[in-house]
């Protein structure tokens, strides 16, 4: 097994490398640069002001050049310094990354839990208006578009009902401490948390749902059930069992993501976290900024890749790790 | 030396107690919109309009201006000019401090004066007449310039030429600095805390020089990147101003229709945001007057008035706001006719063509107005290409002159030669910047008139020269003018006494009260 993560992480390091490459190309090919935008900002500029910031962040430079200090500044874990905020890039991203694991990850866990249990559901009773009704909702929230649900959110539990704050991570200027804090947070959390779950419960749902009816048309399934096992028995040990293994892929790959954030909920809901932090960088082309975010969240989709396969292992002990 | 004193105290402090109509109280806490966040918060380096309106209530310039474009006591408290309109001497307040206690003396004056005319390049362009400056004591500061320049006493708000700590900046490398990350200055309010995302926080500067103000004890300016979620915001209750600017247009009638909820149009008329179509007159179809003309009888200007900006701006009869000096209304003008532009059309030879259209990238409101201006040119035969484009890929288009007709607005800063000029004479010619003659007019006689304008001495002379150049330009339509902006400041209406002069909200919270 060691050997087997040992390698991945080899392989890690060289697509990591990879992924730099062709993003900070990539990104070099949008028109304007972080010199422009400022000065467009300046709401006048001249020659002068447009050189002193390109050689101030050193776009004065050949392109090679600017890889090449790219790369040994990632090589020795230093992300470079944002353009347009003033600050280190990995300080920047240091200071937003709580906010986006708490929401992310609480949207995370709200869709899996969520999704699998009504999975199950739409799976065990098949067919039945239960089945529909669970189905029609997972295609709704699957198909709407996130902005719009948060949107609707808002209107009616902030602005109607005035029931759960509309925008921030927290209460400015209330000072809360302790649990009151937590507390605090909790409210603000709900509506970005819940919006962005119920996209993702919506896949797992209707993912758990197809892989156990698959499951359930196999011989073993038939076995268990001529010996004689209790229907629940049958669902959770050889039927749910068995089926998560594409939901465990599915989450895999959401979880990978969880660190980018979510550009719109984090967008309409001012939630302070890594997802609006790269879409403004992006229309700011604060270049180091956004590459900064590349290389951290492509890091964690490639860990939790990682991840993902040793939790397929333990699901299925069939599967065996490549020598 | 002979001086003649331009403007006394005693005119300015009336004008500051009309405006005291109520008495203020003391206290509390105001809840404001900032959109987008600014990259800093040190004016000297930082100019965007975000930065400007919270430092604004750090920093202090030497003057202020009434919304007629008077200069009012700033850090400076009386001024005087030279009869030969050369020598400005100004003495400033005594018992003025930085944050941090330090004395503001003459020295701070010369020094950011200095500073600026590195960093900041409106500032370098308006001190370019700058011949030296003199301190002869503690508390005067003499300019002395190469030759009058008529606008030079419209240069000293806090965004233009911001007062900067010596104490703090002299020997430093002036960006890397660690206390641009604390702003210090001698403005009404203190920084306190920035949490980068979330909010801005600035406290009441106790020391402050005049007695009694500022009456807040602190401002809270929130960082909401969704217009939406800034309208909401409001509606909700968690702010209590919304900066001009801060929301959709189209959710201003809807927001200002709440209870308890005032709106004033008033605070820009420095900056006078005055909107035009850069048109491209060195190729295409929109290098022939006739056809530029064409374009602007095609243009239903008062329909964008109406529909696109909710009558929440005035349609623009040429190169100068009429809120700016010097600005006449005598010109040709163009109403909405689309029969004579589609003759003016004919008389150009126009082939139908394809040209490219620009909009602002800046929001709905301007994409919506660019769809009708696409409906009015092609409604009189003009075969339009809209090309979409986000604010960096606009900028970079726009400086590099790739475009044929394109959506912009610009300030005018209270005077033609500060904010007009900039944009027809043709040594600002120069790629690279989208604020300067990105058309490409070029023409010695309006040349001639905007120089001689700037150093014509005293005002009477500058009225005719001014009169004269936009009577050239509209006939030349080197661009077509469409609306001169207004940007509401919304407020709950216990909110008292925010906007007083003539930069509004971005001349910082000093005068403001809440009225519990």
């Amino acid at each position: 097994m060691l050997s087997f993560i040992a390698k991945r992480l080899a392989k890690a390091v060289v697509v990591l490398l990879a992924i730099v490459v062709f993003n900070f190309m990539l990104i070099r090919m949008a028109p304007g640069d972080p010199a422009m935008v400022m000065a467009g900002e300046a709401g006048a500029s001249d020659q002068i002001f447009v050189t002193q910031l390109r050689e101030k962040f050193g776009l004065d430079q050949p392109l090679p050049v600017q890889l090449y200090r790219y790369v040994k500044g990632i090589a020795t874990l230093d992300l470079g310094f944002s353009f347009r905020q003033q600050m280190p890039v990995a300080k920047l991203i240091a200071e937003r990354l709580p906010a986006t694991l708490l929401l992310t990850g609480t949207a995370f866990v709200i869709s899996l839990l969520l999704g699998v249990l009504f999975g199950t559901l739409a799976a065990r009773f098949a067919g039945t208006w239960a089945d529909t009704a669970i189905t029609i909702l997972a295609l709704i929230f699957y198909a709407t578009p996130l902005f719009w649900v948060a949107l609707m959110a808002i209107l009616l539990f902030s602005v109607s009902m005035d029931w759960l704050p509309s925008f921030g991570y927290e209460t400015v200027g209330a000072n809360y401490t302790g649990f009151a804090h937590v507390l605090d947070v909790g409210a603000h959390l709900i509506l970005p948390a819940t919006t962005m779950g119920l996209f993702f419960m919506a896949t797992y749902a209707r993912m758990t749902r197809a892989s156990m009816l698959e499951v359930k048309r196999h011989d073993f399934v038939k076995t268990a059930r001529a010996k004689g096992l209790r229907d629940a028995v049958i669902q959770r040990r050889h039927v749910l069992r068995n089926a998560l293994l594409p939901v465990v892929t599915l989450a895999g790959l959401q979880a990978g993501t969880l660190v980018g954030g979510a550009v719109l909920t984090e967008t309409v809901f001012a939630w302070p976290g890594i997802g609006r932090l790269m879409y403004e960088a992006l229309l700011q082309r604060d270049y180091n900024l956004l590459l900064g975010v590349f290389v951290v969240c492509s890091a964690m989709v490639l860990a939790f890749n990682l991840i993902t396969d040793l939790i397929y292992r333990a699901v299925d002990p069939r599967i065996e790790f490549a020598s | 030396m002979s001086k003649r004193v331009v403007l006394s105290l005693l005119v300015a402090s009336a004008l500051s107690t009309a405006a005291f109509a109520e008495e203020p109280k003391s206290g509390g806490v105001i809840n404001a919109v900032i959109q987008p966040e600014p990259p800093g918060l040190m004016v000297g380096l930082v100019q965007n309009g975000p930065t400007q309106m919270v430092a604004g209530n750090i920093y202090e310039g030497l003057l202020r201006y009434s919304p007629k474009l008077e200069p009012l006591p700033g850090l400076a408290e009386s001024w005087s000019v030279s009869e030969d309109g050369k020598i400005y001497t100004f003495k400033l307040r005594k018992g003025v401090t930085w944050h941090d206690n330090k004395p503001f003396t003459s020295a701070d004056v010369a020094f950011s004066i200095d500073f600026l005319k590195q960093t900041h390049p409106r500032a370098r362009g308006n001190l370019a007449q700058l011949d030296k400056v003199e301190t002869p004591d503690d508390y005067t500061v003499v300019f002395t310039l190469k030759q009058p320049f008529g606008p030079f006493l419209g240069i000293f708000e806090v965004g233009s030429l911001p007062m900067l700590p010596k104490h703090i900046y002299e020997g430093t490398d002036y960006k890397t600095n660690p206390a641009n990350n604390t702003p210090v200055g001698t403005g009404p309010f203190m920084f306190k805390e920035w949490q980068k995302g979330s909010f801005i926080r600035l406290v009441k500067n106790p020391n402050y020089y005049i007695k009694g103000l500022p009456h807040l004890d602190e401002i809270y300016w929130h960082v909401i990147p969704d217009a939406a979620a800034r309208a909401v915001a409001f509606e909700t209750g968690k702010v209590d101003v919304l900066p001009g600017g801060s929301v959709e247009n189209f959710d201003v009638p809807r927001l200002t229709k709440l209870k308890n909820v005032c709106v004033t149009g008033a605070g820009w008329e420095f900056f006078s945001p005055h909107s035009w179509l850069w048109l491209n007159n060195r190729s295409g179809p929109t290098a022939n007057k006739k056809f530029r003309q064409a374009l602007m009888y095609a243009i239903d200007r008062n329909f964008a008035k109406d529909v696109i900006w909710n009558g929440l701006a005035k349609v623009a009869t040429g190169p100068s706001a009429s809120t700016i000096k010097y600005y006449t209304d005598k010109v040709t003008t163009y109403d909405y006719d689309p029969a004579k532009a589609k003759a003016l059309l004919k008389e150009a030879g126009y082939k139908g063509e394809k040209v490219r259209l620009l909009p602002l990238p800046y929001g709905e409101t301007w994409q919506r107005w660019a769809e009708a201006v696409k409906q009015n040119l092609q409604d009189v035969g003009i075969n339009v290409e809209m090309i979409a484009t986000d604010v960096p890929g606009w900028n970079q288009k726009v400086s590099d002159w790739d475009y044929d007709i394109a959506f912009t607005y610009l300030y005018q800063y209270g005077d033609p030669a500060l904010g007009v000029g900039r944009n027809y004479i043709s040594s600002q010619i120069s790629k690279g910047s989208p604020f300067n003659n990105v058309e490409g007019y070029s023409n010695p006689e309006i040349d001639q008139l905007f120089a001689d304008g700037a150093t014509a001495f005293p005002d009477s002379k500058r009225d005719e020269i001014y009169l004269k150049a936009q009577k050239i330009l509209t006939d030349d339509v080197p661009v077509a003018w469409q609306l001169e902006l207004q940007f509401p400041t919304i407020t709950r209406c216990n909110v008292k006494n925010l906007v007083t002069t003539a930069i509004g909200v971005n001349d910082g919270f000093r005068d403001a009260w809440l009225d519990k």
